[in-house]
């Protein structure tokens, strides 16, 4: 199979593939339902993936940034205190089945843990992680990929591109050298011909300039759109966790007798502690401070860092906030001048 | 528009006219086929409200956020379990007496119930408090044996991801700080790992015995679709078992503010 090319791929194939994976205990993450519910879960074959699924609720962040991971180890205190690195923990991963907005999620969580110094750990993850893209043939309200920059059939960060035919089956563009490889698990595939037709991919209306935002958000510090418009977030971390982007995280030390560990966690700009400082003093006291500060980092503060907005436009946010948060409504209304 | 959305309309717009309220807090259209909260304070505004069987949301939750506390005095659309919050907020000294107009939306128009008096006369005419379908998840859950009961909890809280969202949905969750993020000693572990995710669920669910109006908003407001309301259910449901109280319709004390020196449990003492 070469890099740039599109194969066919039949259900049975992809299968094969499934049954590859699970031979070589590879661990693959795919959306499945649990009850009425889809998440991002391990999976063994492709019959337990929700296929149909718009998005799954979770965040495939999760392969590359565990929602906790061990950062050290340490014996002994005071002077007598030794640290240890942990071992590498970073197990072979197929990430399977995420929309393309999802994929291109992965650049932006690179971008910020490899800014200065290399981050190992996300390093690790990631070499051992393989992205295939499932393209969209469905969007719902939340979905707005095409406001910022991408599209229902991307190939940003994906490392293998399905679509959907008409009839069945996969088109399967190889966009990588671990595509090619994890493609190559079923032998030799047909590349598609000319009798192979792509399901239609949904219209993503554009919701919002994002090229106006930095501006529009600039000029919108001192608005009172943060505190009316977050009124009714309850404060909770959920669009900071969901998110694909999101990187902040919280270090904790869990102490034993003798030693202990050190941690990260997934931490959410959208909770009251998270800027809390020791002195009772909280320089986000607000909601509506929280609410601004999330939206200026992802379209204002990172981009003038990154060039790059730090949102896929996957609607997950939205779609998790139990309060009915939405950025897609957010930005466009401040665009639009209100 | 249905009659009982015009009627709560027209009550909220009159509301805000005469000024014996400053925000009305109720349910709007959202996205997704939806409804979200709103907090209307323009007679023109009223217009936002909606009123159906998709209003799920407990609104209590947000009567005693700083943020809404300054908008003034408040009016909120009360479905059964806004009220049961009422009157446990009530008695946690949380909200005094006549501080919140209830509105209560029904086919014959819409009921203003000014003090807990009336909330309490109104929830008395109610079928009991317990959510129908916790009390038969429930049943199934206690039927289970204890390896697997902790198997099915097990499997459900390893998608906990500790965003708390259960707990800042919660209208009973109104400390201001947690007993999870207490790190003086630090009781519950932060991490989403099995007992970080075990205690914190356990820790809530011990607070709120006593004290779960059985609303079920934890549930909803769940990312991982998680049915953490059983385990508060569940805890309320034993307090009302062992010491006869109910969430809501508790008198001056509730079961986990009293005791009594005769208790047979020495501890107490």
């Amino acid at each position: 199979m070469i890099i740039g090319e599109r194969y066919q791929l039949a259900p049975k194939t992809l299968e094969a593939i499934f049954a590859a994976l699970a031979r070589d205990g590879v661990r693959v993450l795919a959306p499945r339902r649990v009850d009425q519910h889809v998440a991002l879960l391990p999976v063994k074959s492709l019959a337990e993936v929700a296929l149909d699924a718009v998005q799954a609720s979770g965040s495939a962040k999760a392969a590359v940034f565990p929602p906790v991971e061990q950062l050290l180890s340490f014996t002994g205190s005071g002077q007598d205190l030794r640290l240890q690195d942990p071992e590498p923990t970073a197990p072979p991963t197929v990430v399977f089945g995420i929309r393309p907005c999802e994929a291109r999620a992965f650049k932006s969580l690179q971008l910020v843990f490899d800014w200065d110094s290399p981050d190992t750990l996300f390093d690790a993850h990631l070499a051992m992680t393989t992205v295939v893209s499932l393209g969209c043939t469905q969007a719902d309200e939340a979905c707005f990929c095409t406001s910022v920059g991408g599209g229902p059939r991307d190939t940003q960060g994906s490392d293998l591109l399905l679509q959907p035919l008409q009839g069945g089956g996969f088109a399967a563009d190889v966009l990588t050298a671990k595509g090619q490889a994890l493609l190559g698990l079923a032998g030799e595939l047909l590349p598609l011909g000319p009798e192979g037709m792509l399901e239609p991919a949904p219209e993503v209306e554009p919701a919002f300039d994002a090229a106006r935002l930095p501006e529009a958000l600039e000029a919108a510090f001192d608005s009172p759109v943060w505190g009316e418009e977050s009124l009714r977030c309850l404060g909770c971390g959920t669009c900071a966790f969901v998110c694909p982007t999101c990187s902040c995280f919280d270090i904790q030390d869990e102490k034993r007798d003798g030693g202990g560990r050190r941690l990260r966690c997934w931490d959410s700009c959208g909770l009251h502690q998270f800027t809390l400082h020791a002195s009772g003093h909280n320089p986000r006291e607000t909601q509506g401070q929280r609410w601004r500060q999330r939206v200026s980092h992802k379209f204002l503060y990172f981009p003038e860092r990154f060039s790059a907005a730090a949102c896929v436009g996957c609607g997950k946010c939205a779609r998790a906030c139990p309060a009915d948060m939405s950025l897609k409504e957010f930005l466009r209304a401040l665009t639009r001048g209100r | 528009m249905s009659v009982r959305e015009s009627d709560l309309r027209a009550t909220a717009a009159r509301l805000l006219e005469t000024g014996s309220v400053a925000v009305v807090i109720g349910y709007g259209a959202g996205t997704l086929g939806r409804r979200r909260p709103v907090f209307v304070r323009a007679p023109a505004q009223a217009g936002e409200l909606v009123f159906d069987d998709e209003c799920h949301q407990n609104l209590a939750t947000y009567l005693l956020k700083p943020e809404i506390r300054r908008l003034g005095r408040p009016a909120v659309v009360a479905i059964p379990s806004v009220l049961r919050s009422l009157v446990q907020l009530a008695t946690e000294r949380q909200l005094k007496d006549g501080d919140v107009l209830a509105l209560v939306v029904g086919d014959d128009g819409v009921r203003e119930l000014a003090d807990l008096a009336a909330v309490r006369q109104h929830l008395a005419g109610l079928p009991g408090s317990l959510h129908p379908a916790a009390k038969t998840e429930i049943a199934r859950l206690s039927a289970m044996t204890a390896a697997e009961r902790r198997a099915f909890w097990s499997d459900e809280l390893s998608r906990c991801i500790k965003c708390y969202a259960c707990r800042a949905a919660c209208p009973m969750c109104y400390c201001e700080r947690c007993t999870t993020e207490c790190n003086r000693p630090q009781w519950i572990p932060v991490a989403s790992h099995g007992l970080g995710t075990l205690e914190y669920h356990l820790m809530r669910a011990m607070h709120l015995a006593g004290r779960c109006v059985e609303c079920a908003t934890c549930s909803r407001a769940c990312p991982a679709g998680i049915p953490v309301h059983l385990l508060a259910v569940f805890a309320e449901e034993s307090v009302r078992r062992q010491f006869g109280a109910e969430a809501g319709a508790a008198g001056p004390a509730y079961a986990l503010s009293s005791f009594r020196p005769e208790d047979q449990e020495g501890f107490i003492r």
